[in-house]
Order: C-alpha cells, then structure tokens, then sequence
C-alpha cells in the first residue's frame, strides 16, 4: 500500500507522545525543589521546564533517527 | 442538550451555507481585481484565485457570532477574536511579501486575546497518566500553539484540495474527541470549523476553483489551534494534525532554519512528460511528505491528494483512541 512506512511513522509518534507524556507526569512533574525560600516555586519551574526543553529535544532527535530509518530508500531515492 | 443540538445544527448550516453561496462571488470579484496565481500542477496553463480566507473568516464570524448570540461565553470571544487576528496576518502576507519570521511572530501576538481573556486551564492533559500543572510554562504554551498550527496548516497547503479536505477531517475529529471528553460547549463551537472546511474543499478541490492563501490556512490553523486551548485537548488536537505536523517537521529538519515555500531553491516535486507528480531526485530538494509519497512512482494529484487523506483519517483514529484513553489512568 501506498504510504505504508508514513502511517507506520505517525503510530511511532503518536506511541513517542503518549510515552513522553508518562514521563512527564510520573518522573518529572512530582520532582519538587527545595531550600532556596521565596524561590523555591520559581526555581522548581525553571527546572522542571529545563528538563521538559530538553525532552523536547530529545524527542526530536529520536524522531529524527526515525525518520532516517524509515525512510531512508525513499529519501535516496 | 436538546437546546444544543439544534444550535448545533443551526451554526452548521450558517458556517457551510456563508462559506458556500460567498465563495463563488468572491473567486469573481479576485478574478476581475486580477488577483490570480498560477496553479504550477496544470498541464494546460491554469490562474486561481486568490486568497479565499475572507470568505472562510465570514462563515466562521457568522457561526460563531449566531452561537455567542445564544450561548454568550469568553471562550467563544477568544475563538472569534483569535481567530480574526491571525486572518489580518495571513491577509498581510497574502498581499506583500513578508520575511520567514513575520507569520510566527505576528501569530504569536494573535494568541494574546486567549492569555487577557483568561479562558485556558494551565494544565496539560496525557492520555492513561493524568495531567501536569505547569502555571508558568503554560502561557509559554499558548504562544506557541497558535503560530505552530497555523503554519503547520498552511506548510500543507501543498495541491489542490488538501489544506480544506485535510481540515475537514481534523476538525470534525476534533469535535468528536471534545464530545468523547465532555466539554461539550466547545464542542458546539468547533462545529462551524469542519463546516466551513468542507464548504471551502468544494470549490478548493481537483481542479481548485480558488486557493485559500495564507488567509484562508493561517484562519483555519489558529482556530484549531485555539479550540484546542480553550477546550483543553492540546495533545489529541496534535495527534490529528500528525501528516501535517510530519510535514512540517521533514521540512525543517531538511532545509534546517525557518523559511517560506517560496525560497524554496529546489523544487521536491516535479512533472512528469504527462503531468503527473514525481518526486525530485535533485539532493538539495527539501524532503516533504508529498515528495515521501510520491517515492514510490508517479502519482496524479487527486492521488496524492487522498493518501494524504488517509493518513489524515488514521490520525483522527489515533485521536478519537486518545480520548477514550483520556478516562483511563495507569
């Protein structure tokens, strides 16, 4: 069928979503910072943003490696 | 919810009757002004109108205004206004052209009538997980998602007919997840998007009658984008928008900085002796998903055009299973 290795890509994504989203509310959202007074929310955020960027990127690359392996003979085509 | 159903069903008939009587003499009136663009895909040598966005805008205000009438809600003014802003934009870049950064920046500011109006829940709802509080990162959040779907839809706006029929599906996918999750006023105001999509995909079909322009994709974008906001359904609104999202990310992830279509040096695309599509072989050519489809031999449009479709129809699937799994906790 036409187009198969793209909805094989999208179920990837949609599988790389729900998982980032697990990761996100079970590891990273109850981390909580503490020990610096008044800044200890602003810091906590800060933080917890950081690591979400960085998941972020993270995600990226893994998609990138994906794609590359996904559609490696079309893209040299 | 009697009351809803048939304001549902009257703001349906508004969105596709405004949108279906208007666009005919608005493609007249861009046709005598000479605003016309070549459609580059037409053995025979073909001029479009364009852009289509003021009469999808007309068909959203009327809708949405009908059903502000009888439900009054921020919500609903946050839609008409957010929406409003990101056609002046795509209006704008319709009739000059305008650097790569202007549409993100530009949307950006469109989405600041939801943060002033307050009609956000600053938290992000996972599927099988529950939700995260992110107060802070959230207002981030909204600025981001507006411009994001906006382009998004308007990097799909590739061949005749994709952009409105793609919009068609997502949008009404959209509504069916909003129902499956019970924010049912939203739902109600996410009506008129599908109607208008498939009013416009009359005219915008094989062969297109008229192009919505950056106005019309930019229109469409952004009121999803904002009805995901408003009825807190960020993550399913993304997985519906997947083949589009997909697109944009091979685009970027190829040309590697933030361009338009129309720097583009290599085309991803070209003819074959019968006018079909082909996929470039040229290296520097961006990789973009109707280049991927068309990796496996030469295709019409219209074919092109509905395996889009049906990749489409797969995300509004994994959408409509996501918000089934929104009542699920692990």
């Amino acid at each position: 069928m036409k187009g198969t290795p793209i909805f094989f890509y999208i179920f990837v994504m949609w599988l790389l979503i729900i998982a980032g989203g697990g990761l996100l509310v079970s590891i990273i959202a109850p981390i909580s910072i503490n020990g610096f007074g008044k800044l200890d929310h602003l810091i906590d955020s800060i933080v917890k943003a950081g690591i979400a960027m960085m998941l972020v990127v993270l995600w990226i690359l893994i998609l990138s490696k994906i794609k590359n392996w996904i559609f490696h003979k079309q893209i040299s085509h | 919810m009697l009351d809803r159903t048939i304001i549902g069903i009257l703001i349906s008939a508004i969105a596709f009757v405004t949108v279906y009587v208007i666009t005919p003499s608005l493609i007249n009136a861009l046709t005598k002004r000479n605003m016309v663009v070549k459609d580059y895909n037409k053995e025979v040598p073909t001029m479009v109108a364009r852009p289509g966005g003021p009469s999808i805008l007309a068909g959203i205000l009327a809708s949405e205004l009908t059903l502000y009438a009888f439900f009054p809600s921020t919500e609903i003014l946050a839609i008409i206004i957010t929406t409003s802003l990101a056609f002046l934009v795509g209006l704008v870049d319709d009739r000059k052209v305008l650097g790569g950064w202007f549409k993100p920046l530009a949307l950006a500011a469109s989405a600041i009538p939801i943060i002033l109006l307050g009609v956000y829940v600053p938290h992000l709802a996972f599927p099988l997980f529950g939700m995260v509080k992110i107060p802070e990162l959230y207002l981030a959040l909204i600025i981001f998602i507006i411009p994001i779907m906006g382009n998004t839809i308007n990097s799909i706006d590739v061949l005749n007919g994709v952009a409105s029929g793609f919009m068609t599906i997502a949008s009404f996918a959209l509504t069916l997840c909003l129902v499956i999750v019970h924010n049912y006023d939203v739902a109600l105001a996410s009506l008129p998007l599908g109607f208008v999509s498939l009013a416009f995909y009359k005219y915008h079909k094989v062969p297109s009658k008229i192009f919505p322009g950056d106005s019309g994709a930019l229109t469409l974008g952004a009121m999803y984008g904002t009805l995901s906001i408003v009825g807190h359904v960020e993550i399913i609104a993304a997985i519906a928008l997947l083949p589009a999202v997909i697109n944009s990310f091979l685009f970027l992830s190829s040309v590697k900085r933030v361009i338009e279509h129309r720097q583009i040096k290599a085309n991803p695309v070209v003819h074959t002796e019968d006018f079909k599509l082909m996929a470039s072989t040229d290296k520097s050519a961006p990789v973009t998903l109707v280049r991927l489809i068309l990796s496996h031999g030469p295709m019409t449009e219209k074919q092109v055009g509905f395996v889009i479709f049906k990749l489409a129809l797969f995300s509004a699937a994994l959408a409509i299973i996501t918000s089934f799994m929104m009542g699920i906790k692990i």
